[in-house]
């Protein structure tokens, strides 16, 4: 079985170990990576600023690109769920709606693919580890994936998971958010921050690689040794 | 959607700079946070609940202006007067006007968002008019000079030890205990519920069927406002109209789960019409006055018009990041939160910042907390298309153009990337450029050597190893 790696440009440059641990993990469980060449951006900073006509381009090309694919697999909640309101960026009688709503439909965030389409709650993990969980707004309330994180967790051999005050609040990074207002950003990271501070564990983990990239800048900013890990990591065990 | 010249950006550095204003605020959101999930939770049926009273909301804003029609035909036979006012300046008017016409000198009011919208106080001090806000946290924020917050505690941002200072210096009455000081601000209460001319109050729901204003509280001042002096004014933006009591029913179902966590509040009052004859109490007259300010044309709008679902009960506000962090003032405009992002720029000669869509993380909770239904966060991409569809953002345009072609794109990263440790250093020696200023708190992350490039051998490695790099 073959699924295609839908890499956020943000794995592709800033954290390809997320990259790297998401096609571990496919293989673990038998699943053969593909990488299409010529993948950018799918559009989401684009259409967060206003901008679907901008979004529209970058869209046709991700689904001209990812047409074949059976499965797309990736390793952030925030692109998953752009990729899956492609379909509104066309008119109805427009062919590339019907185009766009057969890749949404095979575009799964990983853990959604882990568990709804493989019908995997234990990938034979194991990260002897005390974590907790930032459970990323895009992943679970916009994409309605956080249970599948949640799952694959309780089956991850070694890992305890800490509570987090306000597990589901957001971290504040919001994309251009970040950039139009540092103040309000940062202010919320803080707390954030604090909140994985408080908790006592040794790392925080998300499905989500902005937040992960966030929260983690911050811990490096405070000096904390918190280690930030992604779902993927934590699911390739430390294999990589 | 016109530029503004208010700044939110800025309003809300300046106010995350008050360490003690953040703490009061965050004790007081964590406070009823509490409240409102003890209560919700507790609700087997919210879920239910919920389904009801949207269904009404929804096909209330279908027929609104039959409904309104309707609801100024049952006033006028209960006995009331009604008044359509177009915008702001007008309703503060209408107001002014029958009260000097009245000769009244003193109003006590009752607490309403819709009074702060168009400005009430002010016409009514230009006029002469002692108008004093008999609602605990209005009158705080009265005696202090300030506008509210939030929209259901107006007065959430002031510290115990705050009150206690300002009624010290504006009452003469010193005190720290909280019953003492509720004790206080009644005293001066009651005086003047019994010498007032007439009262103004809000509406948290009118009936269309039988001209009923029925609002919510949990201090009796609104009763004491409406139904004391001989003349009672209720003021309501046209969307607060349900066709029935039982619709109205369904509303309240979930206002006050979702607004202060109980399953009902203290005072619920139902006011039709003016005292008849044979009645012993009850205000001789009574009007109602209903603001448009803009909201006809959010009603014609069907990708923003379900805005005009809320119901005022605050939970988007004390779920909202940004809300939390930075408080009411900060937005400049009477609605603040993600409600008062959707609705405060549309309104007629809207107040605030024009660009407020944009201040939202998108982080959702606001839409998951609504117990009307409302999709804050698709309604303010929508405000986001409208206002980046008049404008040119370069940055987003050069990033989109760069995406399109996959070389440029990653040439323009190895660019970067060659430049990366450079940038931490301008970033220090700019700290108030935007690099600067996103740098405060964090490291800057650094470019890698891209996945695409690493993939080949880690695709060749998983092969080999059957899964096992």
């Amino acid at each position: 079985m073959e699924a295609f790696l839908f890499i956020p440009c943000l794995v592709e440059h800033v954290l390809p170990q997320v990259g790297e641990a998401t096609a571990v993990v496919l293989s673990k469980v038998g699943v053969s990576p593909v990488l299409p060449k010529g993948q950018t951006c799918c559009g989401q900073f684009a259409y967060k600023r206003g901008r679907p006509d901008l979004v529209r381009p970058l869209a046709r090309k991700f689904i001209a690109l990812f047409e074949d694919a059976r499965a797309i697999v990736c390793p952030s909640g925030s692109c998953t769920a752009m990729v899956r309101r492609y379909p509104g960026l066309f008119a109805e009688d427009d062919p590339w709606r019907a185009r766009a709503e057969a890749v949404a439909a095979r575009t799964f965030e990983l853990g959604q693919y882990l568990v709804d389409e493989l019908a995997l709650t234990d990938v034979g993990a194991r990260l002897p580890l005390r974590a907790v969980l930032h459970a990323s707004c895009q992943t679970t309330r916009v994409l309605g994936a956080g249970e599948q994180t949640e799952r694959l967790l309780a089956h991850v051999a070694g890992l305890t998971l800490v509570p987090l005050a306000r597990p589901e609040r957001c971290c504040g990074f919001g994309g251009a958010f970040s950039v139009d207002y540092p103040e309000i950003s940062q202010a919320i990271l803080e707390e954030k921050v604090d909140d994985v501070i408080q908790s006592g564990a040794d790392a925080v983990i998300t499905a989500e690689p902005s937040c992960l990239l966030n929260i983690g800048s911050a811990l490096a900013k405070r000096e904390v040794s918190v280690r930030p890990l992604h779902l993927a990591e934590v699911l390739a065990g430390g294999a990589i | 959607m016109s530029a503004s010249k208010y700044d939110f950006g800025k309003a809300a550095a300046k106010a995350l700079g008050d360490r003690e204003s953040r703490a009061v605020l965050a004790k007081a959101i964590g406070h009823i946070r509490v409240l409102r999930r003890r209560s919700v939770d507790a609700m087997p049926d919210f879920a239910e609940r919920r389904t009801r009273a949207v269904a009404v909301r929804e096909a209330t804003l279908a027929r609104l202006p039959d409904l309104l029609e309707t609801l100024e035909a049952s006033v006028t036979a209960a006995g009331g007067m009604v008044h359509f006012a177009e915008d702001a300046p007008s309703a503060a008017r209408c107001i002014t006007r029958l009260l000097t016409d009245r000769d009244v000198k003193l109003v006590v009011k009752g607490k309403s968002m819709v009074s702060e919208e168009i400005g009430l106080n002010e016409a009514l001090e230009r006029a002469g008019i002692e108008a004093v806000e008999t609602d605990l946290g209005e009158y705080i924020i009265q005696l202090a000079g300030e506008k509210p917050s939030h929209i259901l505690a107006p007065a959430l941002h002031v510290s115990k030890e705050q009150v206690s200072e300002l009624f010290d210096r504006k009452l003469g009455r010193k005190s720290t205990d909280i019953p003492e000081m509720t004790r206080i601000a009644r005293d001066s209460l009651r005086r003047k519920f019994l010498a007032a001319d007439a009262g103004v109050t809000g509406c948290n729901i009118a009936v269309a069927a039988t001209g009923t204003v029925i609002v919510l509280e949990n201090e009796g001042n609104i009763r004491l406002s409406a139904s004391c002096p001989p003349i009672h004014i209720a003021l309501m933006s046209l969307e607060k109209v349900v066709g029935t009591l039982a619709d109205a029913a369904a509303v309240l179902d979930i206002l006050p789960p979702s607004a202060t966590g109980q399953t009902l509040p203290v005072h619920l009052s139902l006011f039709t019409g003016a005292r008849r004859e044979g009645e012993r109490d009850g205000p001789r007259e009574m009007h109602l006055v209903i603001l448009d300010n803009g909201r006809s044309k959010i009603l014609a709008d069907p990708l923003l018009r379900s805005i005009l679902k809320c119901i005022r009960c605050g939970a988007c506000l004390n779920v909202c990041p940004v809300y939390q962090s930075v408080g009411g003032h900060a937005y400049g405009s009477v609605y603040p939160g993600p409600m008062g992002s959707v609705l405060s720029p549309l309104l007629t000669d809207a107040a605030g910042d024009a660009r407020q869509p944009f201040a939202c993380t998108h982080c959702a909770a606001c839409a998951a907390a609504c117990p009307a239904g409302i999709d804050h966060p698709a309604l303010l991409q929508e405000m986001r298309r409208r206002l980046s569809a008049e404008g040119t953002d370069a940055a987003t345009r050069a990033f989109a153009a760069l995406a399109r072609s996959p070389w440029m794109f990653a040439g323009a990263a190895a660019v970067a990337r060659s430049a990366d440790p450079g940038l931490t250093r301008v970033a220090g020696m700019a700290p108030d450029s935007p690099v600067g200023r996103f740098l405060r708190g964090r490291v800057f992350p650094g470019l890698s050597r891209p996945f695409s490039r690493r993939f080949k051998a880690l695709a060749r490695r998983l092969s080999r190893h059957g899964g096992r790099s």
